[in-house]
């Protein structure tokens, strides 16, 4: 289980988060929210050890990870899956070699099994015949795909997504939701979601965060944040044209 | 001033990184031998190049310098021989390899970090330093020396081609001239000076790799800073060696 408590972090002058505490959901979709430079990236990238705290707490099962040994931390980040926002595949390997890479790593998987296992999650992912190009030479949307094949070739305990949507089309956006909703289902993984895009939220946010100014301004789940009459909420939910209509035709 | 102190703080915490115990030796092994190829034997080229026409320029200057008659003729074999073995391939070929390897390093480093593959590896619980720069030091350091040697002896071979088939000196004389008090050592002190300056060139331009931050115009910035720091600490440390090594 992940729990983050009182989490304070400044740039400079800046205050970019102060004092926000959660409860991740165990085995679901948990998902932050909030406007552009709301502090939703340095919350996570702070959870995940690549930005330092200035106070507070991140629990993984207990765990404060700010305070453990280099060694600890690598163990609970052997048990971290991350999906980037441009994907951060190597760019000198294939995708083959991209999933098989963390399996090299950690694994003492002969080349066999390592093949076999990097084939079951491409084709997880509802991708086949790419094993041999490289990143730059498949779509954006492939390239997030693989990147989900990479983080779960290692079966981690918890799955990050930083803006799984960005850049993609609709369609896309949506088989990309629905792989992340299905991999948490399917292999019982603690999933926490970075968006601000609403449509991710109504198909797959189970526990949703909504950051503003820096502050867990409003939790709850994706029925709930339909209903709430919280102002800066509501301004986030309800900003595009057709989700105005939605909610007058609902109303 | 400050800024001068943070970097070389940071790259010391680099530096301990780097050279620490690597996740799994196979791989680690494999990331030596790649980088040996893409680094060194990926230099072979611009080295032969560089270094047959340094040999065969400094026969020229040499044998017009020495008009005087009391000058022995192999006197040009032995200043292309100590030129060659003492400064320009050690040092004016690190130079150039700082350029060509250390901007390499520095704008391959400085793309993964602002892609985000930098973050990658430390979220996998990689030593992203130790997986990234500890093999392109190891390589340098083993290959650079063999890169000199090959240098040295395509520059002499320069100088041996163009004076002899010029007419400038007869083959005699400049094979007298290169073996004439031929001291072993000098050889040692080169290659001991390539040894460090292959540290200077993979170490300063990963560092500045390693910490960029921005986009592409950031990276860029890097690759120059890596190797025009590199270069500035490679002609430091030839002055520091060649008075500790030589006097």
């Amino acid at each position: 289980m992940i729990e983050i408590k009182n989490i304070s972090k400044s740039f400079g002058d800046r205050k970019v988060l102060n004092d926000i505490s959660f409860r991740f959901e165990e085995g679901k979709t948990n998902m932050i929210i909030g406007g552009s430079g709301s502090g939703k990236t340095t919350l996570l990238r702070c959870m995940i050890g690549l930005n330092d705290i200035d106070s507070g707490e991140v629990l993984f099962n207990g765990r404060n990870f700010h305070n453990l040994e280099f060694k600890a931390k690598k163990e609970i980040r052997k048990e971290i899956g991350m999906l980037f926002q441009g994907g951060a595949l190597f760019d000198s390997k294939t995708v083959e070699e991209n999933v098989v890479f963390p399996l090299s790593m950690f694994t003492d998987m002969n080349e066999s099994e390592k093949r076999d296992r990097a084939n079951f999650c491409l084709q997880r992912v509802n991708l086949e015949n790419v094993n041999n190009l490289h990143p730059s030479e498949i779509s954006g949307g492939m390239k997030k795909r693989v990147a989900i094949a990479r983080a779960i070739s290692v079966q981690p305990k918890y799955l990050f997504c930083d803006e799984p949507n960005s850049g993609l089309d609709p369609k896309t956006s949506i088989v990309i939701d629905n792989l992340i909703e299905e991999i948490t289902e399917e292999y019982n993984i603690t999933t926490i979601v970075i968006t601000h895009d609403m449509n991710s939220v109504i198909e797959i946010g189970e526990h949703i965060m909504f950051i503003h100014n820096g502050q867990n301004w409003w939790q709850g789940s994706k029925e709930e944040i339909l209903k709430t009459d919280n102002a800066e909420v509501c301004d986030f939910v309800y900003a595009t044209k057709f989700m105005k209509n939605l909610k007058s035709k609902f109303q | 001033m400050n800024l001068f102190f943070l970097n070389i703080g940071r790259y010391f915490i680099l530096m301990k990184r780097v050279f620490s115990k690597p996740e799994k030796f196979s791989i680690f092994r494999n990331r030596i031998f790649e980088e040996i190829n893409i680094l060194g034997v990926g230099s072979l080229g611009i080295v032969a190049i560089i270094s047959t026409f340094l040999g065969a320029v400094i026969t020229i200057q040499s044998a017009f310098n020495f008009t005087n008659p009391i000058t022995p003729a192999y006197a040009v074999g032995v200043t292309v021989r100590d030129s060659l073995i003492l400064e320009f391939s050690p040092t004016i070929v690190s130079l150039i390899l700082a350029g060509k390897i250390g901007s390499s390093i520095a704008s391959e480093i400085g793309t993964m970090r602002v892609t985000e593959q930098v973050d990658a590896l430390e979220i996998m619980g990689i030593n992203s330093a130790g997986y990234l720069v500890l093999p392109k030091i190891i390589a340098c350091v083993l290959f650079n020396p063999i890169l000199i040697i090959f240098s040295m002896f395509l520059g002499v071979l320069g100088g041996y081609i163009f004076g002899v088939y010029t007419g400038i000196i007869s083959d005699y004389k400049y094979i007298y001239g290169i073996t004439y008090q031929f001291i072993p050592y000098n050889v040692v002190y080169a290659l001991i000076k390539s040894a460090a300056f292959a540290f200077i060139i993979a170490s300063v331009p990963a560092y500045h790799g390693y910490y960029t931050r921005g986009g592409a115009l950031e990276v860029g910035r890097s690759s120059t800073k890596g190797v025009v720091y590199s270069s500035v600490l490679i002609l430091t440390f030839d002055l520091i060696l060649t008075k500790l090594l030589l006097f």
